[in-house]
């Protein structure tokens, strides 16, 4: 067993861990995240898609011990003073989700591409966001409101997290 | 999908993780990003006994300029190859393939190193090291030596690694103004590996091509240069790319599975070492 | 006074179930975590069909942290039942022995053998491996052409062959129909294994209920209410005894219109063990033990005349069942059945599958469920006609449609279609596409050799919606009716719960039943509450599945809504001292004609309904009202899809450029949401046709057993979606409406084939089966050039062979 400490959502936690706990399991089953979604196991689908230190990964190929010492952001982390990220908004309004389940992976690795790109085109979007795989959408929408984060993002800076 | 259990070790520096090595044997593997390792351990196909991280090891990350080649530590990861401003202007071909590495929160986690000791005849930045006739330096209890790309990847995911060996750098030339290159990767899905992938780096000189280093790859158990059409190429013009690449895949051995045969992807490196060469010529 | 609320039906209201999906917030089945609960795994055979000669668990249940270890020998006690299949579709159908755990034989690669039950998934994972199996393999039957074949092995041998059932439909005189035709085209056609691929995989709790005895089921699940009364039958837990809900579902695509082994495992451990137990599904074993989708032969044959009317079509299938019937599997293919001939006006018709049992995952529903296969091999054989007749494949489509129609019309299969209005949709669609323009640069691409092709693809589909006339359903063998429930109760307060036997899992039916709901009683959006997915809460339901949630469920609540607002005008009329007749009703306000101060909000009279101190005679209290609803007809919605593909032919490379689709579901309830299940359901489709197939080996392995292999298309594979829509409303309920959830699936995968083939057509090429992968369109190419030497080394087993480009002379091995 490992000790570990890591900020997840702002909060620091310290925990005992096995090395070969993903960071996934840490997140889900140790802290109580359940907005972390296992959908693939084979890195291929990005349902489990989380910021570490502001950039997309996806914690099911992450141990818990690598991110000893790091920062984990999760969808549910994002919103500030009960207002939700410009991205959940946008998701919401743009209908760019259906059942839901690879909502927060998609909405985790837009927001790091838009910390890459804050201008994406609809290519670049599609582009970006390949390792997330939705069943429900079509991606439409969920480049429509990759789109529409961006523009508001882009006019009120402080909210581009 | 749960890995198997194992022990784990931070290394706190290069020797620090030969030592580890040494110390636990054959069973002991190095884990850097760990995006081509964890996906196998949690398949349960590979069970190493112990991890060595190296992950914490920061002056294993950097790009720099070392005169007339770039020098890239093995922790940095393929989403600093393909944004880095000096291999953009000097290894355009090394940042642009780079971007080509599974998929972006791949290449947030995985590292050049990584990738490279793994020693994927299918995973994309080999054969652009090959193309590019990169070296890597390697460190073991021994000290330290200098292996070509050329020479390093030896069979089926084996390298000229030792076990307790440790891939520190790797070294790749800066291009000249007369110097096109293009990556090509043929797949069926963004986020997948490559079917057949071409690197391509062509010298130009008087509006023909003075000399051209194709690396291809998943056309065989390893990483490959396509050396007769190098051979073709040398001295041709655009007007002859097409046959001179008509012999890329000679010497090659690809294997046929769901995604093609090893015909069309005899087919696939042929015409894509006809695209990249063009590119090349144009880029 | 207020204002009247506006209209909410047929407007883009955001959803109601965004919130906590957004946040992270939502109840997936694995975010449930109870006290004492254990976690379960299972080990699975690694061979497709063997005997189990030696089992042995008491390693595994030595390791620390493992509470239980059982074999299917162990637990035979506990199941009253087998898993069993709701539909008998002949009356000497075969339905095999089916034990949750198997005892003697696996008949699936993945067919579970034992379970380990610890205190967490790690601990369990790891016993796994401490499990002794010895097997004796047996052959695997993998092929589906010789599944029936005298010498083949057999897959169960109790039975005399592979056959599960053959199922035959004769309408019209279909041999002189073919004896008097000018042209007779004839193909075969190959529907590839497809995985479905939610992506929530499945997940289960069982939990002993510790205060009115009994066990709670938590469930990933499209069919709860389904699920309580098969569960009971299995496990012999009393109905009554058993609750079943479905929390936040991640996507079901029919695969999670089932009944599964792993549910009554969860079930049975619980009252064995206790306490409660989860178990969560791996993907790789969703790959391997979640019910599959498609997987049949095809022999189509169009008799037509030379100006290109239909005559008479002959449909016979293979449909692989595989090792097991599960809920629906036999009856999948013969949903199609009344579909294959489409949206065409013709007298003669045959049909004939036959349902056979392979050494493979069983096959059920996958979105479209029958429908897609049936839509796609009549709008593929309506291209052939055309190419045949050298005729513009829009127009060949034309002449043949039925004649707009409003009130039902029996067609060939001779069940009767609600209404049409083809010529409508194709209209849109060719105007939308410029295709005067594409054919155009399809010409000039064609003229200069230009290496990256253009292809035009069609399908004018109909498709059978609306699951289902109770009747009908008995009529097939379905043990089941097809109504749906409705309950609207207005409260004390004068909001709004209504409850339905819906299980939506990502359609959106929070929100639009809360539209017709507060349309209907004139009230906000924000004062309705929808209750669902929950056998305590909604005791009555048949669920999700066949797009039939709006066009019955949807309906029954709009009806029991119109009854709240009939007993509020009594209560109205009591109230205002005026006589019922004169009360008008109208944006949540009762008032008296022609006198509108006198009058009286909904919510003043949920309010006295509740009070129940001042109703009219003999007026039992409350304003609440059920709806059970069974629907007289099906439904057809219906619609033409076009897609725009640039082929590479030098690598066989398939980028759709474009996907027009114009479609008719009737009035709309909510166009964003409608818009969504067409963009995914297309997206479904173009997978299919381009990138999915479950490949399996010929000993009955599953090559494509990860994402890494299967290929579930990402952002970047898929096009822009251009939409629009005609209304044609139904005659089969009162709002007119058909459904949408599986058009775009049924659409889309011929229309992108069609548009492969059309691209390749000037190599020569005439056919092409699905997936349309590089590989295959380089083949294609490459034996229609006769520059076919050498591509035949792939490994191939148990994949598809390619079919030539002769007619005649199609088939040849295949799987």
């Amino acid at each position: 067993m490992r000790r570990i400490q890591m900020t997840v959502d702002g909060k620091a936690h310290v925990a005992e861990v096995e090395p070969r706990l993903l960071l996934i399991h840490h997140l889900r089953e140790n802290l109580g995240i359940g907005g972390v979604h296992s959908g693939c196991d084979t890195t291929n689908c990005g349902a489990c898609t989380v910021l570490m230190d502001g950039e997309s990964v996806k914690s099911c190929t992450v141990l818990a011990v690598q991110a000893d010492g790091h920062e984990i952001t999760t969808v549910q982390g994002i919103s500030e003073n009960g207002e939700w990220h410009p991205m959940q908004r946008a998701f919401h309004e743009a209908h760019g989700l259906q059942c839901g389940y690879c909502t927060p992976g998609m909405i985790m690795a837009s927001i790091s591409l838009l910390k890459e790109n804050p201008n994406p085109s609809e290519e670049e979007i599609r582009e970006n966001l390949e390792g997330n795989l939705c069943r429900c959408t079509g991606y439409e929408n969920i480049v429509k409101a990759v789109r529409q984060a961006a523009q508001e993002m882009q006019g009120s800076p402080t909210a581009a997290s | 999908m749960i890995p198997i259990a194992f022990d784990y070790e931070v290394a706190e520096s290069v020797d620090g993780a030969i030592d580890l090595l040494k110390e636990n044997g054959e069973d002991a593997k190095l884990l850097a990003g760990g995006h081509s390792l964890l996906p196998i351990m949690k398949l349960r196909l590979a069970a190493p006994t112990m991890l060595v991280d190296l992950g914490r090891i920061g002056e294993l990350s950097y790009v720099r300029d070392a005169g007339d080649h770039i020098a890239i530590g093995a922790m940095t990861r393929h989403t600093e190859v393909e944004h880095n401003q000096l291999l953009q202007e000097h290894c355009g071909l090394l940042a642009h393939t780079a971007s080509f590495v599974g998929d972006p929160q791949v290449r947030h986690r995985g590292t050049i190193g990584g990738s490279i000791s793994h020693g994927d005849a299918a995973s994309d930045l080999p054969s652009a090291l090959l193309a590019l006739e990169g070296t890597f330096v390697v460190k073991g209890p021994g000290g330290e030596r200098t292996v070509a790309a050329s020479d390093f990847f030896q069979d089926y995911l084996q390298t000229d690694l030792a076990p307790d060996e440790v891939l520190t750098e790797v070294r790749v030339p800066k291009l000249g103004q007369n110097t096109g290159w293009s990556y090509k990767k043929f797949n069926r899905r963004a986020q997948d590996w490559a079917v057949v992938g071409v690197a391509a780096v062509v010298e130009r000189s008087n509006g023909s091509i003075s000399s051209a280093r194709i690396g291809l790859t998943n056309m065989g158990s390893t990483p490959l240069r396509a050396t007769a059409a190098e051979s073709a190429l040398s001295g041709a013009d655009s007007s002859s790319v097409a046959e001179a690449t008509s012999s890329a895949d000679e010497g090659t051995s690809p294997s046929s599975d769901i995604a093609a045969s090893a015909e069309f992807r005899r087919h696939l490196a042929r015409v894509l070492t006809r695209r990249a060469v063009e590119e090349a010529l144009s880029r | 006074m207020t204002e009247a609320p506006e209209k909410y039906v047929g407007g883009g209201v955001p959803r109601k179930e965004d919130p906590a999906l957004v946040t992270g917030r939502a109840t997936w089945t694995d975010n449930i975590k109870l006290p004492g609960m254990l976690h379960a795994s299972l080990l699975r055979s690694p061979f497709a069909h063997a005997k189990i000669t030696s089992i042995d668990v008491s390693e595994a249940k030595n390791r620390p942290g493992v509470v239980a270890a059982f074999t299917g020998e162990d637990l035979a006690d506990e199941w009253a039942g087998i898993i069993p299949c709701g539909w008998q579709i002949t009356e000497d159908q075969r339905t095999p022995t089916h034990w949750p755990l198997a005892k003697d034989e696996v008949n699936y690669a993945g067919d579970a053998v034992a379970v380990v039950v610890a205190t967490d998934r790690y601990t369990a994972k790891d016993a796994l491996e401490f499990i002794e199996v010895e097997y004796e393999e047996l052959p695997a039957v993998t092929d589906l052409e010789t599944v029936l074949d005298e010498g083949t092995p057999l897959v169960h041998e109790v039975y005399d062959s592979n056959r599960c059932y053959t199922w035959t439909l004769d309408v019209g005189e279909v041999d002189e129909a073919f004896e008097k035709a000018d042209v007779v085209v004839k193909e075969r056609y190959l529907q590839p294994r497809l995985i479905p691929n939610a992506i929530e995989p499945r997940a289960v709790v069982a939990h002993p209920d510790p205060v009115n005895g009994g066990f709670t089921i938590y469930t990933s699940t499209q069919v709860p209410h389904i699920a309580k009364f098969v569960l009971s039958g299995i496990c012999g837990v009393p109905e009554q005894k058993l609750r079943v809900v479905a929390p936040d579902v991640g996507g079901g695509f029919g695969s999670k219109l089932n009944v599964y082994a792993e549910e009554a495992l969860a079930l049975a451990l619980a009252r064995r063990l206790d306490t409660p137990i989860k178990w969560v599904e791996e993907r790789s074993e969703n790959y391997l033990s979640t019910t599959h989708g498609r997987g049949q032969i095809q022999d189509i044959e169009l008799a037509a005349t030379s100006d290109g009317k239909i005559l008479g079509l002959r449909a016979d299938l293979v449909a692989d069942m595989g090792a097991y019937l599960q809920l629906s599997g036999s009856l999948i293919p013969i949903l199609g059945a009344f579909m294959y001939c489409g949206v065409y006006d013709f007298d003669a018709y045959h049909f004939e599958c036959e349902g056979v049992f392979t050494n493979k995952t069983p096959i059920d529903a996958y979105r479209g469920a029958g429908r897609p296969e049936a839509a796609y091999a009549i709008e593929r054989i309506m291209d052939a006609l055309a190419r045949r007749l050298e005729m513009d494949p829009a127009e060949v489509r034309r002449i043949n449609f039925h004649e707009p129609f409003d009130e039902p019309k029996t067609q060939p299969a001779g069940i009767q279609y609600d209404s049409g209005d083809y010529n409508k949709t194709l209209d849109r669609v060719l105007e939308l596409a410029n295709y005067e323009g594409l054919r155009e640069e399809q010409r000039r691409r064609r003229e200069s050799g230009d290496p990256v092709q253009l292809g035009i693809g069609f399908s004018t589909y109909t498709e059978i919606c609306g699951l289902a006339p109770s009747q009908v359903v008995n009529a097939l063998g379905g043990g089941g009716g097809g109504w749906e429930a409705a309950e609207v109760r207005m409260l004390a307060s004068g909001k709004v719960e209504v409850v339905t036997g819906t299980s939506p899992h990502g359609q959106g039916h929070v929100t639009s039943w809360s539209q017709i709901a507060a349309d209907a009683l004139g009230v906000d959006l924000d004062d309705v509450e929808v209750i669902h997915g929950d056998t305590a809460a909604a005791p009555w339901g048949r669920d999700t599945y066949g797009s039939r949630s709006l066009a019955v469920g949807g309906v029954a609540v709009h009806m029991a809504a119109q009854k709240v607002v009939e007993k509020g005008k009594k209560i109205a009329a009591h109230m205002l001292e005026a006589a019922e007749g004169d009360i008008e009703f109208e944006g949540g306000r009762f008032s008296v004609a022609g006198s509108p101060d006198q009058n009286a909000t909904i919510q003043d009279v949920a309010g006295a309904a509740y009070l129940a101190s001042d109703l009219p005679e003999g007026m039992e209290p409350l304003l609440s009202e059920e709806q059970i609803y069974d629907p007289p007809n099906f439904t057809f919605p219906f619609g033409a899809h076009m897609c725009v593909t640039e082929v590479d032919t030098e690598t066989g490379f398939v980028k759709i450029r474009d996907y027009f689709a114009v479609d008719d579901c009737g009035p709309v309830i909510n166009p964003t949401i409608v818009d969504g299940q067409v963009h995914g359901g297309i997206a479904q489709g173009i997978a299919e046709a381009l990138y999915e197939e479950a490949v399996y080996d010929e000993d009955g392995n599953l090559v494509t057993g990860s994402m890494v292999d299967y290929l579930v298309p990402g952002a970047p594979e898929l096009p822009h979606f251009t939409l629009d829509r005609t209304v044609t409303p139904s005659p089969s309920n009162v709002m007119g409406v058909k459904g949408i959830g599986e058009a775009g699936t049924i659409g889309a995968p011929v229309a992108v084939i069609n548009s492969v083939i059309d691209a390749l057509s000037p190599f020569g090429v005439t056919h092409i089966d699905k997936p349309a992968s590089p590989f295959n369109v380089w083949s294609t190419i490459q034996e229609a050039t006769g520059d076919g030497a050498g591509t035949r080394d792939a490994d191939l087993s148990g994949r598809p062979a390619q079919a030539t480009d002769n007619v005649d002379e199609q088939g040849g091995e295949t799987r």
